[in-house]
């Protein structure tokens, strides 16, 4: 089996089910790489992998890197920030510059929907979409998914809400996508000015108040709110917004269940989300920081080509180095 | 000595809606204009004869809205190469948009763009001038000195009239030259920032949408203007379902509104954007499958009145860029003919009278131009096209400069074999 994913990871929209579950099998592992204290396993030894970002980002940076470096790439970050006018012809001739480099991937973030595959399509190199615009953000999507799958056991039938602005979220629509094919109920929770207007259309559920959502879900993943939506007119103030749509103890106290409560980060404490609640018993925030890097990991291995039942033989080959 | 030539036009069908002919026969040219036509005329001494059977012999299409971009981007565009790349598809006509740069908003701006048309020898271009000074919305242009000058619209195309005291004053102001006003229908705060249409397709790609209220918005607002003034108004590349209701309000009520669409919006949906393809951007951008059936289905009745290009080359670096920052437009003069035969006549919504009516008639009796008829007497414009012939659209054999075409590779049927201008070949591929 090689390239089970095919050359790029740019989404989950069009990956099936199969896929999504062989890189969450895949990740599982390779979360004790990280527990070690020797956190390093030889896997990708001689491959050089770019990272590309284009947006300001820490923690998808970082968890990249710690990944490339756990499986032994040699890594390369560039961060540029291109004015809009310059972009387009920037990012034509970075990816020119980099295939005559002679690399072998490339993680891309950036602002544009559609640049981790117009990059794909233009270089030979396997290229992993880290975020690009409001499109998709698959990364985030799959370690969201293995945070709840570890709490779950399974996908099937457990309810999740997203909750806020969903609009200009990438990480909403990699969730969307990822749990429907694994079966999960997903719905959506927020002000209908962040909401596409073709939200229905996606198959998900649509709650007005988070007060519904609180009552229907099993699992919450709480989106960062930007201010720039304030500014730009969306919301009229983030006071109001925490009011009507922050996730609060109290909010929470009314559940008829108990409820896991995730965030993407980074958090706007006191706004789309309570200190209270991001610190609380039922929050797997910081479990989903931990297991993206694993889930990083996975998507590397599998897009180098290896076949996923060697990730558990070099976990055990490399445990005893 | 060529341009006196007589050319005998040999057994096509002589279709023309403006004098409800259709029949095979002969069309005899002489001195630039239509000389006699049906039934079978003798040879001239020394005239060229040009074999017609199977192909129909229709008035020379007139495209009333195309993008030359000459001056300002020579580089993707020259009216030489427009004027060109329009009669290879079947147009004698074409009227250019004053978007350039500088934008063509001065009687002296307009006699260069004509003076170039001229010059090019293909396909006659008509300049329409600007609406507003460099079309910003501001102040009137000089729509007499204009129009004495050449000009036979006026239009801000590619920006909006925001302003309604302005559309206003345009409309009145426009009476005492009788020429249309054209207008860019958008509602610039509900578009800011789209990058195609709103609708699923946006939303799962990440793009901003533009919603097709956005357009429904200034539509009506102008056909109210056009009942307040009595001025013509012309509406630009109608796109949507909701635009072409209140159309057809407005001319159930006799108000003065008259309106285009493109053979893409006739053609594709929103779904043609997937895989972020910069080719089907366009402004007003591809809508969805029941946009297209009620934009057909007012092509059919006449709420559409013509077919226009909107013909936009860009350059393949300005293409080759992310979606969100790619410019808007396609290129369309020389597909336009087979889109309208392969997803119009072929698939039995119009019929070829009713497309040419659409093309070639009603543009030049909507903008006072000559042709679009065959009558005897009038100026042989005339246009010799297969409508079964099927080809692949390859856009590196276009003569236009622009590639940006979201049909390249397709199949279609409908291909013009010889195009005329004052009875001179402009255009000829067929033996």
């Amino acid at each position: 089996m090689s390239a089970p994913l095919g050359k790029d990871l740019l989404g989950l929209e069009h990956l099936s089910a199969e896929q999504i579950t062989l890189i969450l099998d895949t990740a599982e592992p390779l979360r004790e790489i990280s527990e070690r204290a020797i956190k390093k396993v030889p896997t990708l030894r001689g491959a050089t992998v770019v990272n590309l970002f284009f947006e300001a980002s820490t923690r998808t940076r970082i968890s990249f890197e710690f990944a490339e470096k756990r499986m032994s790439a040699d890594t390369v970050n560039v961060a540029t920030s291109a004015s809009s006018v310059i972009k387009g012809e920037t990012l034509v001739d970075t990816a020119k510059n980099l295939e005559a480099m002679k690399i072998d991937m490339v993680v891309i973030r950036h602002a544009s929907s559609g640049a981790a595959r117009f990059l794909a399509e233009r270089i030979e190199s396997n290229v992993i979409n880290a975020g690009d615009g409001t499109h998709e953000h698959p990364t985030q999507g799959l370690l969201d998914m293995l945070t709840l799958r570890r709490r779950f056991g399974t996908l099937v039938g457990k309810r999740v809400c997203i909750v806020g602005d969903v609009l200009h979220s990438r990480v909403a629509r990699s969730n969307i996508w990822g749990l429907t094919k694994l079966g999960a109920e997903v719905a959506v929770c927020g002000p209908r000015s962040l909401l596409p207007t073709a939200i229905a259309d996606f198959g998900v559920q649509v709650f007005d108040r988070v007060e519904q959502a609180i009552e229907w879900a099993d699992a919450l993943n709480v989106l960062r709110l930007q201010l720039e939506r304030m500014t730009a007119g969306y919301i009229p103030s983030l006071r109001e917004y925490n009011r009507v749509f922050g996730i609060t103890r109290e909010r929470l106290d009314r559940a008829p269940r108990d409820i896991l409560i995730m965030h993407p980060g980074p958090m706007n404490r006191g706004v789309e989300i309570d200190s209270e609640v991001a610190d609380g018993p039922h929050s797997v925030i910081l479990d989903q920081v931990t297991n993206g890097v694993a889930v990083r990991m996975a998507v590397l291995y599998l897009l180098a080509g290896n076949a996923p039942a060697l990730a558990e033989a070099a976990r055990k080959a490399t445990a005893d180095d | 000595m060529t341009e006196h030539r007589d050319v005998l036009l040999k057994g096509g069908r002589l279709l023309d809606p403006s004098s409800n002919l259709d029949g095979v026969g002969d069309l005899l040219i002489r001195n630039g204009k239509v000389e006699a036509l049906g039934g079978t005329i003798g040879t001239p001494d020394g005239a060229e004869v040009i074999n017609c059977a199977g192909q129909v012999v229709s008035p020379g299409f007139v495209d009333v809205h195309c993008h030359l971009r000459e001056p300002g981007r020579e580089d993707v565009e020259t009216i030489l190469t427009g004027a060109r790349a329009a009669a290879a598809g079947g147009f004698t006509a074409v009227c250019a948009m004053p978007n350039t740069d500088p934008v063509t908003d001065n009687q002296a701006a307009v006699g260069f763009v004509l003076k170039q048309g001229r010059a090019a020898n293909a396909a006659r271009v008509y300049p329409i001038g600007a609406i507003s000074i460099g079309q910003q919305g501001e102040r009137l242009a000089e729509f007499g000195e204009m129009v004495h000058a050449g000009a036979v619209a006026v239009s801000d195309d590619g920006r909006p009239v925001v302003s309604a005291q302005l559309m206003r004053t345009a409309l009145e102001y426009a009476r005492t030259f009788g020429i249309p006003v054209a207008d860019h229908c958008e509602e610039p705060t509900l578009a800011a920032g789209g990058a195609m249409h709103e609708g699923f397709v946006s939303a799962r790609l990440g793009l901003k949408g533009i919603p097709a209220e956005a357009e429904e918005i200034m539509a009506i607002r102008d056909i109210l203007l056009a009942r307040l003034t009595g001025g013509h108004v012309h509406l630009c590349h109608m796109s949507t379902k909701g635009s072409v209701e209140l159309i057809r309000w407005g001319k159930e009520r006799g108000i003065p509104v008259t309106a285009e669409a493109c053979p893409h919006h006739l053609s594709l949906t929103d779904a043609a954007v997937e895989g972020y393809n910069t080719n089907a951007k366009m402004n007003p951008p591809l809508r969805t499958a029941v946009d297209v059936e009620a934009v057909q289905q007012a092509v059919k009745d006449g709420t559409i009145d013509v077919i226009a290009t909107d013909h936009a080359p860009h350059h393949n670096d300005d293409k080759q860029r992310e979606f969100s920052d790619a410019p808007n437009g396609i290129i369309g003069l020389e597909t336009a003919l087979a889109v309208n035969v392969t997803w119009l006549v072929k698939s039995g919504i119009i019929s070829l009278g009713t497309l040419i009516e659409r093309m070639a008639c009603a543009p030049a009796r909507l903008f006072g131009l000559p042709g679009g008829t065959l009558r005897r007497g009038t100026a042989a414009d005339i246009t010799v096209f297969d409508p079964d012939q099927a080809w692949t659209v390859d856009p590196k054999a276009f003569l236009t400069k622009g590639r940006n075409t979201p049909y390249g590779g397709r199949i279609l049927h409908g291909r013009v074999g010889c195009t005329l201008v004052d009875g001179r070949i402009v255009f000829k591929t067929m033996g």
